[in-house]
């Protein structure tokens, strides 16, 4: 860990233009990732800047009938929430398929969308990673892949992004809301907030430096059924092998997100329209075009079969 | 005391206190987080600096050059050592890679410097901005690859179990080519590592010449000895103490970099010095349990007598580096008159593979026990039968030895009767429970009993307190308690009248925590210092030694009583002795036996595999203290577990190192992997064991549980899988149709 300088702005706009301002600073909120990577020397800020303290964890309606999420909201309460358990129950149940009870107590929403991949060759600098140092090559594409991405991936990374809370939130087609230094706000549809390697893998977001996400919005409920769907090697505390998170409603159509598969949560609209049919004339379309390494290739059929298991939980 | 005939009735025999279900006296240390461990013993010596220990880049090569320039002038730093600054360090006893020193890379992460700061955040920054030339070299890193040019090689595994390269009864050859009924498969199973939760950690000082080292180590008289070896100093200066450690499963057995860098650092420093290895260190710095390559071939007569079986393994390991003994059950689990086991080494660049928690039966049975599954199969018999009808009392290579006590037969009988055996299906793939396929399995569970010379002192104060000295150690086993046990039960008196002080080499050198041989020998050698005390007492206050009872905190001989106190009340009776063992496990064969039994269910989906159910029923002679035994037994099912489903090194065969070098990657069963688990002692003693007539059993646990799992995901799917660990994807494309 390298040494840094801390603060604690009073105004989202103000924590904006502190970390705009200085290329080597960062936001810290939970720390629940960010300090295991400084503690790596993975992530080396100079700067710190905390965000805990601006009033950015609430819960509240959005006047079209949605949720709007604030970016410091723990994992925790965002699952245990009311509203979220009764029409947003996909992003509940995903939250508490991950991390620990201890994390999520720390965890917060905008921390979770951030949180960067567990691909181990980022873990270790002495091995080349270009999400890690630009440039460098990647170890990953000839090396160790059983959990990496099948999917969207580069020549340059099969880096995955590890989160559950995003597959839901991607199901769900949240928005992203955002401020800068100067206190312009925007808003990022959540299909649009994560970016695909390409030749530019150490950029995991759409973000621009500096900016700041304020809050998660959730589009009025989609009724239905809400299936999250985790699987991994050992009952708790592991990262998806491949996750679904699925809404079905009565009629057999609906919407389907998956984790554990590709740089962001991957979802195919284009796609549904086949749920109706079942699982394997939805992931012949969502994974259309699909690159897995020989030790990720069992990926496909397990992404298949999660699916076909969510569809059954969600008719019985 | 020699031990050398069967032990007759002795004071433990009273079982007034040794084999009641007792709380661990260190428990409430630990759950209070009053037990100090290694790293957290800041009073023993004022001034402590923190050193972190940077790991080479490279799996193997030279270092051209370090540049240290920027490092030393990060702030806090005190010193830094190099391994260029010294020539290449004798290696510890059993080991092969080298710790420190030399320009040499044997492989990943070997320690290559040490950084020493005023904090441990300076100490770790520093390390970051030291650059290192390589000159990177080839290396072999892929077992797969290499088997085929292993070599024969004899082994030990260091902690008892072991034989020569190849060994022979009978005409295994000719047996099996005419046996009716013939089986022949091979099995792997991966590299592990002890993920115990406390990492190496070492706390150095020096006074003059004088080096005292507070770590995290099993086996103290070994260390001591190592370390005299490797820093070349007399073991006379060194002074060695642990006495609580967060787990070892072997992984401690040995001195490992934390200790040398430790010392080397805190001459350099010219004051104390505390290193704990990171995780990742821990991983590819340390040792690990090594992957092997069974073969195993059984003939049989088509009632099921095997009439011939062998079995082979290739492992690897660095030059010099040991062999997992995977073979060493399947000489004596079973009869048989024409035998053959065989190892073979081969040449790896990885880490050094040593011993884990039951070095040779743990992956050995994971093979066998399946291969018994697949013949029952494969002769129509029930599992349990065919393992019964191939039961043998004595040790089948050599018919004059017998054991020298063994009831499998009663583990496996018991076991099935009350994990309801009985109403498993034969017949895979037939059992639902919602979206679960659910199946049962069986395995033998067996790992031998190794008596090693053990001894104590045990010192009576005149306020009737009974101080217990000896290097044992604790590693989490329950240690302290049955050796309280022990020296109360011998004096006559409560447990709270017990001081049980461990893990410091100025105690009589003891047989240290390994090989399940701990519990026994340990508490025999206090047995031994406790004959000697009883002596010692007996004759102070005047009694005829032969005809006193010690009880109640009184001695008693006819109608004269006095208080066992009043035996030190001019001063410390002091009992000192050891046990040391004469040549009856020679003549019989010692060894210990379990049935485990194991419900999974297996999503029809998915497949991932979910344990449901565990029972192991043991015979392990005597059981001390049934509360710890219990946990031990748990602990190892619940490793068992981990092998059977998750645990794997993941090795980057390019890069050669393990990638997976941290507990998030690295995973191991968290409570919700674990459902309820029974075990059951079979209520035995051993005569010819130790005069305590009990056993090993920390490590029975473990052997054959992944195999009993392994055969429960068979009988739930039809699908059988004999690459360890079973995740989902061995799985997959096997399953029956979901619908």
């Amino acid at each position: 860990m390298k040494s840094f300088t801390y603060e604690r702005p009073t105004s989202p706009a103000q924590a904006a233009a502190a970390v705009s301002a200085n290329p080597n600073a960062k936001f810290i909120a939970g720390g629940t990732n960010l300090l295991d990577l400084m503690k790596l020397q993975i992530e080396t800020p100079t700067h710190l800047v905390d965000v805990n303290g601006l009033g950015l964890d609430g819960i509240e309606a959005t006047p079209e009938g949605g949720l709007r999420v604030g970016a410091l909201v723990r994992n925790t309460d965002l699952a245990a929430d009311a509203r979220v358990r009764k029409d947003y129950a996909v992003l509940s149940r995903a939250l508490l398929a991950g991390a620990s009870g201890q994390l999520r107590n720390k965890a917060t929403t905008a921390g979770n969308l951030l949180q960067r991949t567990r691909c181990p060759y980022f873990y270790d600098t002495a091995q080349a990673c270009n999400k890690r140092q630009p440039g460098s090559g990647c170890s990953a594409l000839d090396g160790v892949s059983r959990q990496l991405a099948v999917i969207g991936a580069s020549e340059a990374c099969i880096a995955t992004h590890p989160g559950d809370m995003a597959v839901a939130m991607r199901v769900l087609d949240a928005t992203v809301e955002i401020v800068d230094g100067r206190g312009t706000e925007r808003k990022i549809p959540i299909s649009e907030f994560h970016r695909l390697p390409g030749e530019r893998p150490e950029v995991d977001t759409t973000l621009k430096p500096g900016e700041l996400i304020t809050a998660v919005t959730l589009p009025k409920p989609l009724g239905g059924a809400h299936i999250y769907r985790k699987v991994r090697d050992r009952a708790s505390y592991a990262y998806a092998l491949v996750s679904v998170a699925a809404v079905v409603q009565p009629d057999g159509s609906g919407r389907a997100a998956f984790g554990g598969v590709a740089h962001k949560p991957w979802r195919v609209e284009a796609a549904e329209g086949e749920m109706a049919r079942g699982a394997k004339a939805v992931t012949a379309q969502v994974f259309a075009g699909a690159k897995p390494t020989h030790d990720n290739a069992y990926k496909l059929k397990l992404a298949e079969r999660t699916l076909s298991a969510a569809l059954t939980e969600a008719r019985a | 005391m020699k031990f050398d005939q069967p032990a007759g009735q002795n004071p433990i025999d009273q079982m007034k206190v040794v084999g009641k279900a007792t709380d661990r006296i260190d428990g409430k240390f630990k759950t209070t987080g009053t037990a100090p461990y290694a790293y957290e013993r800041h009073d023993v010596a004022a001034n402590q600096a923190y050193g972190y220990v940077l790991g080479a880049g490279i799996a193997k090569g030279r270092i051209r050059a370090i540049d240290t320039v920027a490092a030393k002038r990060s702030p806090g730093v005190v010193a830094i050592v190099t391994t260029l600054d010294m020539p290449k360090l004798g290696l510890g006893k059993m080991n092969a890679a080298n710790l420190f020193g030399g320009a040499e890379i044997q492989h990943y992460h070997q320690a290559i410097a040490v950084v020493v700061a005023e904090t441990f955040e300076q100490a770790r920054a520093a390390a970051f901005l030291i650059k290192v030339d390589y000159a990177r070299a080839a290396g072999k890193f892929d077992l797969a690859a290499e088997a085929g040019g292993a070599k024969p090689v004899p082994g030990d595994s260091g902690e008892g179990s072991g034989g020569g390269s190849e060994d022979r009864r009978g005409d295994f050859e000719g047996a099996f080519a005419a046996a009716p009924v013939k089986f022949d498969q091979t099995y792997t199973t991966p590299d592990e590592s002890h993920a115990m939760m406390e990492p190496h950690a070492t706390i150095a000082a020096w006074e003059g010449d004088k080096l005292t080292l507070w770590t995290s180590n099993q086996m103290i008289a070994w260390t001591k000895g190592s370390i005299a070896k490797i820093l070349d100093i007399p073991a006379e200066s060194i002074r060695i103490d642990s006495p609580y450690i967060g787990g070892g499963f072997g992984g401690k057995l040995f001195v490992r970099s934390d200790a040398v860098v430790a010392a080397l650092a805190a001459k350099a420093a010219g004051r104390p010095v505390k290193v704990a290895l990171t995780r990742p260190l821990v991983i590819n710095n340390t040792t690990h349990r090594p992957a092997t390559i069974q073969r195993i071939r059984i003939g049989a007569t088509p009632d099921g007598t095997i009439t011939a079986i062998a079995h082979e393994s290739t492992s690897g390991n660095l030059d010099g580096g040991k062999p997992e003994t995977a073979v060493d059950q399947t000489k004596l689990l079973y009869a048989g008159a024409n035998r053959l086991t065989a190892m073979k080494l081969a040449h790896l660049d990885l880490p050094e593979g040593n011993s884990m928690r039951a070095p040779g039966e743990a992956p050995g049975l994971m093979a066998l026990e399946i291969a018994m599954d697949e013949m029952a199969e494969k002769l129509g018999l029930d599992p349990v039968a065919f393992r019964i009808r191939n039961d043998t009392q004595v040790d089948p290579g050599h018919p004059e030895r017998p054991f020298s006590h063994r009831n499998l037969v009663g583990c496996l009988k018991l076991g099935a009767e009350k994990f309801g055996w009985d109403k498993r299906n034969a017949k895979p793939g037939q059992v639902r429970d919602g979206r679960w396929l659910v199946g049962i399995g069986m395995a033998a569970g067996f790992r031998n009993n190794l008596l090693m010379k053990s001894g104590a002192r045990v010192r009576l104060g005149r306020d009737g307190l009974v101080t217990v000295e000896t290097d044992m150690t604790d590693i989490g086993t329950g240690s302290y308690t049955i050796i309280a046990q022990t020296a109360a039960e011998m004096m006559g008196v409560t447990l709270d009248k017990v001081v049980v002080r461990l893990g410091d080499s100025n105690f009589p050198v003891s047989a240290g925590s390994g090989g399940q041989f701990g519990a026994n020998n340990a508490t025999s050698g206090v047995y031994a210092a406790c004959v000697k005390l009883r002596e010692a007492v007996a004759q102070r206050l005047g009694f005829n030694s032969a005809d006193v009872l010690f009880e109640d905190g009184n001695v008693r001989s006819g109608n004269r009583t006095e208080t066992l106190g009043k035996a030190a009340s001019d001063g410390d009776l002091v009992g000192e002795d050891s046990i040391e063992y004469g040549d009856l496990a020679k003549k019989q064969q010692q060894s210990t036996f379990a049935g485990h039994f194991v419900e999974v269910g297996v999503d029809v989906d998915t497949a991932e595999v979910r344990v449901r159910r565990m029972l192991a029923v043991c015979a392990a002679g005597r059981i001390l203290n049934p509360k710890s035994a219990r946990s031990q037994v748990i602990g190892g099912m619940t490793m068992g577990v981990g092998g059977a489903l998750m645990e794997e090194l993941a090795v980057d065969t390019r890069r050669g190192f393990f990638v997976n070098h941290d507990l998030a990657g690295y995973e191991v069963p968290v409570h919700a992997d674990i459902p309820h688990q029974e075990v059951i002692f079979l209520d035995e003693a051993d005569p010819q064991s130790s005069p305590m007539k009990a056993k090993g059993v920390g490590e029975l646990g473990i052997c054959g549980v992944g195999a009993a799992v392994a055969n429960a995901i068979y009988n739930a799917t039809g699908v059988r899988v004999r690459d360890y660990p079973i995740t989902l994807d061995k799985l997959l494309d096997r399953m029956p149709d979901a619908a």
